[in-house]
This record gives structure tokens, sequence and C-alpha cells, in this order.
């Protein structure tokens, strides 16, 4: 995750509470969408932004899970992610993100 | 129907330059400064390849012509590992240059007296570069007039912030800086633009000789690389086109530039087309060098995973588009995609706009288009790095649409990519990957009956300039030459003749209405 949105996060979950804070992702593949999830719980890997050693341990998703798909409506969701949908490999994203959430999320 | 302007010729061509990743390259020159005793520091100079390596490196050898797009889909990935057998730095559309020619060659582009080379170096590059039919004899001794021993170069880079050039590790050369305080004219800058300016005049003068173009039949050239020149009160000024095809002996042409980060190739392509097609020019060039920043952009990655650093070209390529000649394949003026301002940001609408919409515009479908060249980044540089196959991932989008607009079966997507596909092959020097590498050899496929009709995609970054968020892109429909220029000539359909009725007509009209008749 880019050193700006790590700042972006941070400074979100500061002003909102990290309780209130959910983190939507948009990675095209499992390992970028698993980093991202892993540097809003806990904490940048690559120790290089702003939540180097900060566990916020946020709620996370993907676009492509199912829980966040239920909550889109249809229609947008057709017309903004279905073909993306196809491309995606969305099992193994799941699996990375949930795998992150059992682990790390402070908030489920 | 009058024809469309055609793909007349291509060039390209690669300097190899290893020092260049050490000394130009943004990821190495950036870790100097936070961390200079970097682990990654002392590794990289082993990771550098030979030039015969780079040459023989199946990429490389598809890039200048040696090898088809499809002898690389058939090589197993990984490519670094493989060698092509019969490799030459000579190819069909360029060629492969070492880098202490391609230093005689900056020299030989700057034409204010910033460039200078050691004196014994400066002779040794003069007789490789006379031993090839490349430039002429006045260009040449340009070199000769090198009387610096590395003493004198040392000293001014050490004292008057002029960019060392390295060969070998040793200090053969430096760029000085242009102005005292302005930093658009800083060494560092001069040595950058003098870079793009060289790999761009080599490709234009490979176009002359390997692609047969007249220089002087060459009415316009259009610069597209990702560089700005300009001093501090116009920073991006520019006329990268006309100062490479002055050294390249284009006489007769003017130009302009033309940017849009990756996607500047493809718009230039467009205004080229249009420049032919409305008769103002007949013969345009579209033309780029190569980026020094992007040397060893992935260079970490690589070292990491124990490859050699696979990003040490700095790559050039020129296109001709003239008017239509009932032979070589035509650009359809009239398909074209676009990103538009409104498009938005999800993949779905990019791919829709400049991929879908113009077919369906067109009465096409997607799979009516044999071929499509979107990024052609060569994985073997970005899967490592933890990019993905960038073609790939573009055919997958593009066939996944076909699924939405029920053109293909859902279990068809794999087919569709290895079908419409092509395994990437190009540098990843931004503009350069950017649908246009497959110019030169979709040129031959078609004269060859191969290939009827292909897409060239371009699509570009803008928040990178941080003016806008807007993504971008436009594309292109390439086919087999239809015989619709010489139908007109025919006299099928005479705009001469329906002009003089129209306007005839109109004269009785106004005289009726003023009542003269």
């Amino acid at each position: 995750m880019d050193l700006e949105n790590q700042k972006r996060v941070k400074d979100l979950a500061e002003k909102y509470g990290p309780e209130n804070v959910v983190v939507l992702l948009g990675a095209a593949e499992g390992e970028a969408a698993g980093l991202a999830a892993e540097t809003v719980t806990a904490g940048d890997p690559t120790f290089a932004g702003p939540l180097a050693g900060v566990q916020l341990g946020l709620t996370v998703y993907h676009i492509c899970e199912d829980e966040i798909k239920a909550e889109v409506d249809p229609g947008v969701y057709d017309e903004q992610i279905s073909m993306m949908e196809m491309v995606m490999d969305v099992d193994d994203i799941h699996n990375e993100m949930s795998s992150v959430r059992d682990e790390f999320c402070k908030y489920l | 129907m009058n024809g469309y302007p055609v793909l007349k010729g291509a060039s390209y061509t690669l300097a190899i330059t290893p020092d260049m990743v050490i000394h130009n390259g943004t990821t190495q020159t950036t870790e100097m400064i936070v961390n200079p005793e970097s682990e990654y520091l002392k590794e990289l100079p082993s990771h550098l390849r030979s030039f015969e390596d780079a040459v023989s490196y199946i990429p490389n050898q598809v890039y200048i012509g040696n090898a088809k797009p499809a002898d690389l889909a058939a090589t197993a990935f990984p490519f670094y590992d493989k060698k092509w057998e019969n490799a030459s730095r000579d190819g069909k559309y360029g060629q492969i240059m070492p880098e202490d020619e391609f230093y005689g060659l900056i020299q030989i582009c700057d034409v204010f007296d910033l460039v200078m080379l050691e004196k014994d170096f400066a002779v040794a590059v003069k007789a490789k570069l006379a031993a090839q039919d490349l430039l002429k004899e006045d260009q040449l001794a340009v070199l000769d007039k090198n009387d610096s021993s590395e003493a004198d170069i040392k000293a001014l880079v050490e004292g008057e912030h002029a960019e060392p050039l390295y060969y070998d590790h040793k200090l053969v050369g430096a760029v000085k800086r242009a102005h005292d305080v302005d930093v658009n004219l800083s060494a560092h800058v001069m040595l950058e633009n003098l870079v793009t300016k060289a790999s761009n005049v080599l490709s234009l003068i490979e176009l002359v000789k390997k692609a047969g173009v007249n220089p002087n039949e060459v009415d316009y050239v259009i610069d597209c690389c990702e560089e700005a020149c300009g001093d501090m009160n116009q920073r991006g000024g520019g006329n990268f086109a006309k100062a490479a095809a002055e050294i390249a002996g284009f006489t007769h042409a003017t130009g302009s530039d033309v940017r849009g980060f990756c996607a500047g190739p493809a718009h230039a392509m467009l205004h080229a087309a249009a420049l032919v097609k409305a008769g103002t020019f007949k013969n345009v060039v579209v033309t780029a060098g190569g980026c020094t920043a992007k040397l060893g952009m992935n260079g970490k990655d690589h070292v990491k995973k124990g490859l050699p650093i696979l990003e040490d070209a700095i790559a050039g390529f020129s296109v001709l588009v003239s008017a239509d000649d009932g032979v070589n394949p035509q650009i359809r003026t009239d398909i074209i995609g676009r990103h538009t301002i409104g498009t938005g940001s999800a993949p779905q609408n990019v791919i829709g706009a400049l991929v879908a919409d113009p077919l369906e515009h067109a009465g096409l479908l997607m799979t009516d288009i044999d071929k499509y060249s979107p990024e052609m980044q060569n994985p073997d540089i970005t899967k490592p790095a933890g990019a993905g196959d960038v073609p790939e991932a573009n055919y997958k989008m593009i066939a996944a649409l076909a699924v939405k607009k029920g053109q293909i079966a859902r279990t068809d997507i794999a087919n569709f990519v290895k079908d419409h596909g092509m395994t990437g092959w190009a540098p990843t020097q931004g503009h350069i990957p950017s649908g246009v590498p497959y110019i030169g050899p979709l040129r031959e496929e078609v004269l060859a009956g191969e290939t009827k009709r292909a897409m060239i995609i371009g699509k570009g970054s803008l928040f990178l300039g941080r003016m806008t968020n807007l993504f971008d892109g436009v594309s292109f429909v390439v086919q087999a030459n239809d015989g619709s220029a010489s139908a007109e000539a025919a006299g099928s359909f005479d705009e001469g003749k329906v002009k003089a009725m129209i306007g005839q007509a109109m004269r009785e009209f106004a005289n009726g209405l003023l009542g003269e008749e």
C-alpha cells in the first residue's frame, strides 16, 4: 500500500475511531490484497510507511467478497465490478483476506 | 471511401546501458540518497548482464525483429535463463547498441558542447561507429574534438556539477550543466534529455536504413516520449521531434511533440493518421526515444530473486504513416476508441470505451480482431516484481467484457486470451511498450496474409503528473489494405464533381429566393 494511502487510513482511523472504519480493497490478485489487508491490520510489512509497527486491526474486505457484494446494488455491481470478477481469482482473494481478518482484525 | 493512412514502415532499437542502470535509474539514485550502504547497491553490479547476454535475450530479439512474437509465446517461462540461437545485434527492424557506442551517439546528438568523452575512449568509439553504415563523416568527426583526460572529466564532475558517464565502471565522460541556476538545464536533466534524443535519433536512422524510408520525403515528425525539454521560463517547451529529425537528416520535415504518459504513442499515431487522412501531409513519422530514469526500476525485486537486472536497455521506436498506397496495412481512422473524461476509471468502463464501443459502432465483434496489442510489457520483468503479466491481464479483461456482451462463452476466456493475445516482449520504458511494439510485426503479418485485423491500445496513468486523477487511453484498428484508395482513383466517386453539382443547385436556389428568375 503506498505511503499516501497508509497516511489516509491512519488519519481516518484516528478521526472516526478504528471500530467505525471498514477498509475496502480492489486489488487484482490475492497476494496484493493480502499485503494491503495486513498493512491496515497488523501494520506495514515493508516497514516503509506511516503504518509501520502500527496495529490498527481495522475491518477489511475485498470488493469481490460475498459479504460486500451483498451490500451493493446489483445493477451498480454489474456495471462496475462484474467484468473484473470474471478476471480475478476470487477464491484466492477471499482465502487471503479471511486469513488476515482471522488473525489480525480487532473489531469483528 | 477514399482510402486510409497506411503503416509503411517501423523501426525498433535498444541501447544496452548497464552503467547507466547504476548511476541514472531512479530506483538506484534514490537508494544512494536514502540508504547508500544498502545490500541492494552492493549486490547490484554482479546482477548486470553482459552486452552479449542482453543481445541473445529472446524478448530483445523479438523487439528488433529477429524473432517473432509467436517465438516468444512458444518459449517456456521464464525467459532470462534462455538464449535466442543465432542472435544478432543487427535486427530486421533496427539494432541493439552497446553502451560505449551509445555514448558516442549522445555526443553526436549534442549541439551545445555539453558532452565530453575521455580522448582515448572517444577514438575507440569512433572506430566502432565508423565501421557501421549509420552516421555521416561530419557527424563522426564530432568525436575528434575530445581532448580531455580522465582527470579533466573527474574535475568537472566533482567541481562543476557535471553528470558522470561510466563504461565498465570506469569514468569515460560527462555531461555538463547548461545553466548555472536553472534546474531545467541541470546536468541531470540534460543527460536525461540527450539520452532520449540519441535513442530517438538511432530509431529514425534505422527507419531510413531498414524500412527503406527516404528521409527527404518525410513531411512531419511527432515525438511521443515522456520527457520534457525547456528552460525555467518554459519547462516543457519541447520539440524533441525536430531536434532528433535534424540529426537524422529529415531535412524537409518539421514536427512537434505529443504527450500522454504511456498513452502518448497511441495519441501520436492518431495525430499522424489524421494529418495524412486530411491530406495535410503525405508522410508523417511517429517516434520516441527511451528513458534513463526507468533503468533498473524493478531492480530490487530482480536482485532479491537472484535474477539479472533485466531493465538495462534504453529503447526507441519510429513508425512511418503514409498516404494510402493500396498495399500496406491501413489505419481505420473511423474505428477509434477513446477514454473520455466521463468514462470513469472502473476497468469495465475503460475496456468498454477503448475496445467494445468502437468495435460495436463499426459493426464488429470483439472476436473479429485477430490480435490485440495493449501494453506489451515483458512478463519476465513484471512478474518477479509482483506486477503480474500485464498483457495477459489486459487480454483477460477484454475476454471478460466479450462474455458480458454475449460474444463468447465464459468457458472460452482462456482460449480467447490465447488466440487473440500475445506474450509481451517490450522493455518497461513507460511509453515504449504501449501498443506500438506490435506495429512492425503486425505490418509483416498483414502483408503475409497471416493477420487481417488488429487493435492497438494505448493506456496512460495521468495521476503521475498530479494534475488530474483521470485515467487515459486511445485505440485504433489496423486492417489489411481494402483497396479503397484505388477505388476512388478509378472514378467511382468524384468529390469535385459532386461539389460542383451542389454549388450549382445552391446558386439556383438562392436566385429563386431573390426572385431573379
